[in-house]
């Protein structure tokens, strides 16, 4: 009879350094992940390869079910409005719009696939520093709410709902001070010093523009609740003199997005769980600066929301296989896995978590996670403390469900499947594998260059 | 045949932990790292520890031999071996 073999491991030794003996060599942090939503991981890159990005049906909708409850608990008319940039898959717009959220578009090219997936102007919100003036008329045309970036635009509007007899429904994206740096003040008019004012009374003035609603974004990943508060209170001051002076009650006031998910920064020492406010924070505080509009009952104006990274963050993972082991200079170890930062951009700014996808040993390496792009930039995580690792096994990169599936680029290789998990557990594709006919799709070569 | 050096005051746990005593120095070894390290010490040669190890586990030559001059290149750098 044959020998059953034990199964093997790297054999590997970690030195301890004082002070930090517990953190070194010793368990693996999590145990492994070796299935998401209940699809194995390994059938998962058998049927779609690797690198794979996984999006689940179930944790967006959990998630927008949640934050919706959390405000509505707080305030009695709330709206969310998908941040299409966040991850404007079709798939994943279309849960949210299902889950009845409106869109929140910053370009043409978003406007028109809000309105291709269905979406009325009037449940779209414009936002943006360039908005063009066909995408404008468009925009009037289709109802749209339009936020006004800058005065040349609030010109352009004015111009353009004259001569097109449409009146531009519209508000203003203000900036402000809110005690969080740095501060965004390069989108919208200025609160302090008076410019978000002096745009108000020109849309007022202004016969064409139907003012009914004040903006504001204070910026993305905002660690703190209390700038909400002053945010709001903000606006809920400018509203009051809207109201004293022209006695006009506003549609809405829409809070922007920003709330920092559960992601860990790098450079962040504690993980995000332990210092990010909680969703209810964030909203007690929006809330309580609400409090102060000179509102009362039925006339309070609707709270819109284009929260986008915390709604999808967590329901997305990255597959990736691990290529080649490697030991560096220094003697620390690396890996090399099949997925770069070109497909996650975000490994620039979060600690994301990662998991091996199989059972590995009990001891743990000080690793770092290289892409396979030939470019020195290419670091998934330097410093990581992970099990030793065969080529082809699999890491699953948690979190990484907003931004990456609208930042990737196509470089030097093909951006990859993406399939959704859904609720009821099974596997739907989302986005084909680029091809090398799809990449050259849209080059020409002048003749003189053919051969 | 390559043998190694290893001091022999260096006192391993039965889970691995290991201390030297000249330096202060503590180290963790997996499992396997704990057995070739052992039979080093034991003044086994690397085809002893060759034979042992694809006998025992489920491993191919080629990639073992990776590993090993990895594993051996670690122990050198922390002064815990010497080649003979
Ligand atoms: C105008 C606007 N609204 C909403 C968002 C979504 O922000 P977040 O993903 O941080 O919630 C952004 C992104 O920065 C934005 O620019």
């Amino acid at each position: 009879m044959e020998k059953v073999k034990k199964r093997y491991e790297r054999p590997i030794i970690t030195k301890h350094y004082s002070g930090l003996m517990n953190k070194y060599g010793s368990r693996n942090i999590s145990s492994p992940k070796s299935e998401i939503d209940g699809v194995l991981v390994k059938e998962l890159v058998e049927k779609y390869d690797s690198p794979l990005f996984v999006m689940s049906e179930k944790k967006i909708r959990e998630n927008q079910r949640n934050a919706y409850r959390i405000f509505k608990n707080r305030y009695p008319n709330v709206q969310f409005a998908w941040s299409y940039k966040t991850n404007y898959l079709d798939a994943v717009c279309s849960i949210f719009h299902q889950e009845n959220s409106w869109a929140e578009v910053v370009s043409e090219f978003e406007y028109n696939k809000a309105r291709k997936l269905g979406v009325k102007g009037s449940n779209i919100i414009f936002n943006g520093p360039y908005k063009s003036k066909p995408a404008l008329l468009k925009a009037i045309k289709e109802e749209a709410r339009i936020h006004i970036d800058h005065f040349d635009e609030l010109y352009d509007l004015i111009e353009l709902s004259e001569t097109n007899g449409q009146k531009a429904k519209v508000a203003i994206r203000v900036n402000m001070d809110v005690g969080v740096y740095p501060k965004w003040d390069r989108f919208g008019f200025n609160y302090e010093n008076g410019e978000a004012w002096q745009a108000i009374r020109r849309i007022l003035s202004s016969k064409n523009l139907h003012l009914i609603g004040l903006h504001t974004h204070i910026g993305t990943y905002i660690m703190s609740a209390e700038a909400y508060r002053v945010a709001a209170s903000k606006l809920a001051a400018l509203a009051k003199s809207i109201r004293q002076e022209y006695n006009i009650l506003l549609e809405y006031i829409d809070m922007g997005g920003g709330f920092a998910s559960h992601n860990t920064l790098i450079g962040q020492y504690l993980p995000a769980e332990e210092v990010i406010p909680s969703l209810e924070q964030f909203a007690d505080a929006i809330a309580s600066g609400l409090f102060e509009l000179p509102y009362k009952g039925e006339e309070l104006p609707m709270l819109i929301l284009e929260t986008g990274r915390i709604l999808v963050d967590d329901a997305g993972s990255l597959i990736t296989t691990v290529i080649a082991n490697k030991r560096l200079s220094d003697g620390r170890r690396a890996v090399i896995v099949d997925a770069g930062v070109n497909l996650l951009f975000t490994s620039f700014w979060y600690k994301h978590k990662i998991t091996p996808a199989q059972e590995n040993g009990f001891h743990t390496e000080d690793t770092t996670i290289y892409g396979p792009l030939c470019m020195n930039i290419d670091v998934i995580r330097e410093g990581i403390l992970l099990p030793p690792l065969k080529r082809g096994e699999q890491l699953v990169i948690d979190y990484t469900g907003a931004y990456n599936n609208s930042q990737w680029m196509q470089f030097i290789s093909m951006r990859p499947n993406v399939v959704m998990i859904m609720e009821d557990g099974s596997v739907e594709l989302i986005r084909k594998a680029e091809t090398l006919e799809y990449v050259s799709e849209r080059e020409i070569i002048p003749a003189k260059l053919k051969k | 045949m390559r043998k190694y050096i290893v001091p022999d005051t260096i006192a391993i746990s039965d889970s691995g932990f290991l201390f030297m005593p000249s330096t202060g120095e503590t180290f963790n070894l997996n499992k396997i790292g704990k057995e070739i390290f052992q039979m080093l010490q034991k003044g086994g040669t690397e085809e002893e520890v060759f034979k042992y190890i694809l006998d025992e586990y489920d491993i191919d030559k080629s990639s073992f031999e990776k590993d090993f001059s990895d594993f051996v290149a670690q122990l050198q750098k922390y002064t815990l071996i010497k080649e003979e």
